[in-house]
């Protein structure tokens, strides 16, 4: 099945729905390796639909999700949570659950009934908690966390799991601006430092061009432009996919793309 | 709590990343490793202990008393025949009964709850109890049927109301809140349908169909012994096998998915198996109210593990049900009451501490 074009993680031929509601018709995705991947469009735009179907937990209408080379659902399910982790976007810590046993949780595709809570469990457990900031945390309720605190406690779990590959499902939403662009950092050590690669939704256009190295651009259930974010973001695009009219000006931090919407408060009067 | 994110550097000497309260054990070599919990071994010994004890109570007194030295004698087959007739041949299984139903109930309401992601949501409240209650008293007044028929018809109304709330709150996945809801409206919709056929019902099978839905541990013997444990030592093995699954998907299906648990096959299988616990424990004792909502929410606060302890509700269950059955034998004795009037009130006390907790903590 695999040809030179192919990524560790791609769709083809996608069909993707909801019962009877389709949200996407054949569409092909490439996830490039060792990438950090931002997918980013209008609400309703299927880019969840999308995460969740290359993270399977939604089933293809038709059409299939390769991982590796092999259709996703194939493997056995602690296969693929080995090689592939997700942070979706709704994850329910049960009451009074500790910070460090909910990591410890992550450990579950590389354990076995005999072997429930070996050394190597043990170190990376204490690894993906010192990595996100949480190890002073370790004791704690997760219940009595801030969101910020809570969310870097699920991004360990997923940590955890050791997968080369992560797929976050609009990390960043409940967070406030400190948090976010915490969050993000941490992704971006992630990816640049130990080499996963990386699949984040983000509502925010402007830090999807901070942080991607592939952007993805969805539109109706469809992929409209996808690419370095310097080489396709541009004000057509954003006026296109969002229908706002923007302009495009260089990141004074980073230099790249940021876009600043047209101000249009008089105009909107006039047509009013 | 003003600090937010310890940076990582600081924090990685004092990480201990072995869960709250757990120890690791591992065989020379490390092929096998295991996460001890001594908290929740302790609980679980003194748990057992308490139903032993309780036994030993329950085989001795009465109005006839049966001093505690004889009882070992007696249980053994030994001793005086009538020590031996009333501890071996009355109160030995009715003891066993009630620690047997109090066990699956336990675990029913463990897995229910899990399932549901709900405190709530024990087979009580999801109307299974109110699906058996209908289908036993159906089989009562329509069938003027024996004790045999009365409980296969408590098991079928209950695995039929299960299926039919399940397939009413399942859309994509079953939502918590939604089994709860669906669950009431069904209970309310199956009293109607009891009442109704208690209006029809001759003054005797009326009166035999209310005692029956109180719940019940009254001359239970060997056979019901017999009938609910061999339920237990089929389903709990089961029930034991996904539970560890069942504790990921109280994380929501789709980090559990992302973990490599495959959700339905596990909320089929449990709830399968729960269900078929639960009838079994209907079938035995009625429908004995509280003890599944109650022992996993008991279990849960003592160990403090912040999930779902199938062992502990097991013991739970079990501890609650022989010691209500003790009261209700002897609090008014030589009048023997029905567990189910003395679970009820122990249960409509915790319900109403778990509601005005829930509320004060701001968790409902």
């Amino acid at each position: 099945m695999t040809d030179d074009a192919s990524t560790r993680l791609n769709g083809r031929d996608l069909t993707l729905s909801y019962d009877q509601r389709v949200i996407s018709r054949d569409l092909a995705v490439r996830i490039p390796d060792n990438s950090f991947t931002v997918i980013v469009g209008p609400n309703a735009c299927g880019k969840s639909t999308l995460l969740r179907a290359l993270s399977r937990t939604l089933k293809p209408a038709r059409g299939n999700v390769l991982l590796d080379g092999e259709v996703i659902s194939s493997y056995p399910a602690k296969e693929v949570a080995r090689r592939l982790g997700l942070l979706p976007q709704s994850s329910i810590a049960p009451d009074g659950i500790g910070v460090a046993d909910l990591v410890a949780r992550g450990r579950f595709p590389h354990q076995s009934f005999l072997r429930q809570w070996s050394q190597q469990d043990e170190a990376v457990v204490a690894e993906a908690m010192a990595s996100t900031g949480v190890s002073a945390l370790a004791d704690r309720s997760v219940d009595e966390l801030s969101g910020g605190q809570r969310q870097r406690v699920w991004l360990a779990m997923v940590l955890a799991q050791q997968t080369p590959l992560l797929l976050l499902d609009e990390p960043t939403t409940y967070l406030d601006i400190a948090h976010q662009m915490d969050m993000l950092d941490l992704c971006a050590d992630l990816h640049a430092e130990r080499g996963h690669t990386l699949v984040a939704v983000l509502h925010d256009l402007n830090h999807a061009c901070r942080y991607a190295t592939h952007l993805i651009v969805m539109q109706d259930g469809a992929i409209v432009a996808e690419g370095e974010p310097a080489t396709i973001v541009t004000a057509d695009l954003v006026e296109k996919v969002f229908g706002l009219p923007v302009r495009i000006i260089p990141d004074p931090e980073t230099h790249t793309p940021m876009i600043v919407p047209v101000d249009r408060r008089g105009a909107r009067r006039e047509h009013d | 709590m003003s600090d937010t994110l310890a940076p990582a550097s600081s924090a990685t000497g004092s990480a201990r990343p072995a869960p709250r309260g757990a120890r690791a054990w591992r065989s020379p070599g490390g092929r096998i490793s295991f996460l001890v919990r001594p908290r929740t071994l302790v609980v679980c010994l003194t748990l057992a202990l308490v139903s032993a004890l309780t036994l030993v109570v329950s085989v001795s007194v009465g109005d006839y008393g049966v001093p505690l030295s004889a009882v070992p004698a007696a249980l053994m087959g030994f001793g005086e025949r009538l020590d031996v007739f009333f501890v071996q041949g009355v109160r030995l299984p009715r003891a066993l009964t009630a620690i047997g139903v109090g066990a699956a109930l336990g675990i029913a309401g463990a897995v229910f709850q899990s399932l549901s992601r709900n405190a709530l949501g024990s087979p009580d409240i999801i109307g299974f109890t109110s699906g058996a209650a209908t289908g036993a008293v159906a089989a009562i007044l329509i069938l003027g049927a024996g004790r045999l028929v009365v409980s296969l018809g408590a098991i079928a109304g209950g695995m039929i109301t299960a299926a039919v709330v399940y397939l009413l709150a399942m859309k994509n996945g079953v939502q918590g809140y939604r089994l709860v809801l669906v669950g009431i409206g069904v209970s309310a919709m199956l009293a109607s349908v009891r009442d109704y056929l208690m209006t029809r019902a001759d003054l005797t099978d009326a009166l035999g169909a209310q005692i029956w839905m109180i719940g019940s541990l009254n001359s239970r013997g060997w056979a019901e012994a017999a009938a609910v444990w061999i339920g237990l030592a089929v389903l709990a093995p089961v029930i034991f096998a996904v539970g560890q699954r069942l504790r990921f998907l109280e994380l929501g299906e789709d980090t559990a998915r992302g973990l490599g648990v495959s959700a339905q096959s596990t909320q089929i299988i449990a709830l399968a198996a729960a269900s078929a616990l639960t009838g079994a424990a209907i079938a035995v004792a009625g429908p004995i109210g509280f003890v599944a909502l109650a022992a996993p929410q008991l279990a849960r606060r003592l160990t403090r593990t912040g999930g779902t302890t199938l062992a502990g509700a097991a013991l739970m269950g079990a501890a609650l049900l022989v010691l209500a059955d003790l009261v209700a034998m002897r609090l008014m004795a030589p009048t023997q009451l029905p567990v189910g009037v003395v679970t009820a009130v122990i249960g409509g006390s915790y319900l109403i501490w778990l509601l005005y907790t829930e509320w004060r903590g701001g968790r409902a």
